[in-house]
């Protein structure tokens, strides 16, 4: 879980980046601008998702229903609770979304951080004392992805759902670069909500002891922490940020759909592993290469293909890459 | 009464049995030396003291409390430390950091501690800020015995910390092995250097096969014919 720099990767770095200045000319940078509000919520997705597996050993394949789950947490509480003490509206000064979606996004993030910790007691926790092995976790999650899913299903039915919404102006820049004030929202808070991830991991004692049980689990146990605690943890952080990225993401599609959190695993993954598995720091530019990656290749090919654009730069980093961008070369 | 006494200890992985009935006992003070060929438990017996193997029979009892069934957090808080033979630092965390972690459960501010460690292991201070996982094998088992160090604990249990350094580096580690017993920590040790071993330990245990062997103190066990046979290279 670092982040060091060997004069090999610095060049490589490079490379890349002036592979992206040459191809500059021919881009649009208004999908740029797309791609980094897309690569926002990916990194929220994608940073629990390391995570939880650095430091469970845990590929989580129900993350993506845990967005899902918190975008219609929230719903509930924008469209069924909080009418019936006053509150509602849409349309908050630039915003499509209201005040109530405000509202709605910390209890969502509360509501999927206690889920995750309570669905590890009840399953993650027990096939850990058994020693169950990498493949019956990730099996585990499966299902809960799909109980997540169906249970979604089940209580806000199939159909398309939205936050309450009125339309807005977009933000007009120069060389055709259009951003709508809720892409400007995401990425603002993506960007505190990372940096609050990044002070948590490097300067208070629990995050320091998550990367500590991250790196050696066996040395933290006999280092005295309290690797329980470091698990809820590890869960209260991946589900907050897993709910507020489905949040984020109904707001930017303008829609809810039980599938969405499903749909979304491959960025995440790609993300992931691209950034190097278990390393956050990795996956917010992992998260946001793939975003910048998803939203350009639409000028070229049918938008539909977007989440292929993902998997194949999955794939690419596992053939060439296996330990990410800022892993070492195998 | 010792420190740490180890009666009839057996522990083992899954089916495998390791230990059919060791005992080994620590008075306050002393340092002792295990010694026996590879694969005769001298690491599993430390694991389960510490409380990451479970012990099936028999006891171990540290400072007069019965031990065996203690998770490792209560016996690092109880005062006795570990460090383990591999994998003994957290590599992508710096010096300090690492430091801080061996000073997890401590409630105090620990900071003179992590001073005093610097003090001790000078090549640690030069570095504090580099990450364990950048350090030479030396460095790192310096780093290793320091984070053990932090919590000030009554008895420090170390798995072969002289394995893999070059020969200049282990009479260094020995140095320090010895300077820590000077501050009133009681050390056990498993080594494979067992004649610079044998010669600082009060006592010494030689294990084979999951069982105690002999036991002397550690002068005797050094002249000891069969033991400069078989483990001490004629």
């Amino acid at each position: 879980m670092g982040l060091s720099m060997s004069p090999g990767r610095i060049s490589a770095l490079l490379a890349a980046g002036l592979l992206i200045l040459g191809f500059l000319p021919f881009i649009k940078l208004g999908l740029v601008v797309n791609g980094l509000i897309l690569g926002s919520v990916i990194a929220l997705g994608a940073i629990g998702l390391t995570l939880v597996y650095g430091i469970l050993k845990l590929g989580n394949f129900a993350h993506g229903d845990y967005m899902a789950f918190g975008a219609y947490v929230a719903f509930f509480i924008v469209d069924g609770v909080l009418p019936r003490v006053g509150i509602e509206g849409a349309g908050l000064g630039p915003f499509t979304f209201g005040f109530p979606v405000l509202i709605a996004l910390p209890l969502a993030a509360l509501v999927v951080a206690l889920g995750a910790i309570a669905l590890d007691a009840l399953i993650y926790r027990r096939l850990r004392d058994r020693a169950a092995s990498t493949a019956i976790l990730m099996m585990a999650s499966l299902g809960v992805a799909i109980a997540i899913r169906g249970l979604v299903q089940l209580i806000w039915s199939g159909e398309t759902q939205h936050y309450p919404r009125e339309s807005r102006q977009v933000y007009h820049l120069p060389m055709d670069v259009r951003i709508p004030p809720d892409g400007l929202f995401v990425a603002v808070l993506a960007i505190i909500l990372v940096a609050g991830v990044y002070a948590l991991l490097t300067h208070t004692k629990m995050g320091k002891a998550m990367r500590a049980t991250s790196d050696n689990p066996t040395l933290a146990l006999v280092s005295g922490i309290n690797t329980k605690q470091v698990v809820w943890w590890t869960w209260g952080i991946g589900g907050a940020l897993a709910a507020v990225a489905g949040v984020l993401l109904a707001v930017v599609q303008a829609q809810l759909l039980p599938i969405m959190g499903w749909k979304f695993l491959i960025p995440l993954f790609a993300a992931v592993i691209l950034g190097g598995i278990g390393n956050p720091y990795g996956a917010l530019i992992g998260a946001l290469v793939v975003g910048v990656s998803m939203e350009l290749s639409t000028q070229w090919i049918n938008p539909s293909y977007k989440p292929a654009v993902a998997f194949a730069i999955m794939i690419g980093v596992l053939l060439a890459r296996p330990r990410g961008i800022f892993g070492d070369a195998p | 009464m010792a420190l740490l006494e180890a009666s009839g200890v057996v522990a083992g992985y899954g089916e495998t049995e390791v230990l059919h009935g060791v005992s080994i006992k620590v008075n306050a003070g002393e340092v002792v030396t295990i010694i026996g060929p590879n694969g005769c438990g001298k690491s599993t017996l430390m694991k389960a003291m510490v409380g990451l193997v479970r012990v099936r029979t028999g006891s171990v009892h540290f400072r007069g409390v019965d031990i065996s069934g203690h998770d490792p957090e209560q016996t690092v808080r109880s005062g006795l430390c570990y460090v383990p033979q591999t994998e003994n630092v957290f590599p992508s965390m710096t010096i300090r950091e690492n430091l801080e972690m061996g000073a997890f459960v401590r409630r105090d501010d620990y900071q003179f501690r992590i001073d005093e460690m610097l003090e001790l292991f000078p090549d640690l201070r030069r570095s504090a800020r580099l990450k364990a996982g950048t350090l030479s094998g030396g460095q790192r088992q310096m780093l290793a015995i320091a984070r053990a160090l932090m919590l000030d604990p009554v008895l420090l249990l170390l798995d072969e910390p002289s394995a893999g350094l070059a020969p200049a580096l282990v009479e260094g580690v020995f140095e320090r092995i010895r300077d820590i017993n000077s501050t009133g920590v009681s050390i056990l040790l498993i080594e494979q250097n067992a004649r610079e071993s044998l010669r600082m330990s009060d006592r010494g245990y030689v294990l084979a096969g999951g069982a105690n062997q002999l036991q002397d103190t550690g002068p005797a066990l050094l002249d000891n014919p069969e033991v400069g046979r078989v483990y001490l290279g004629g």
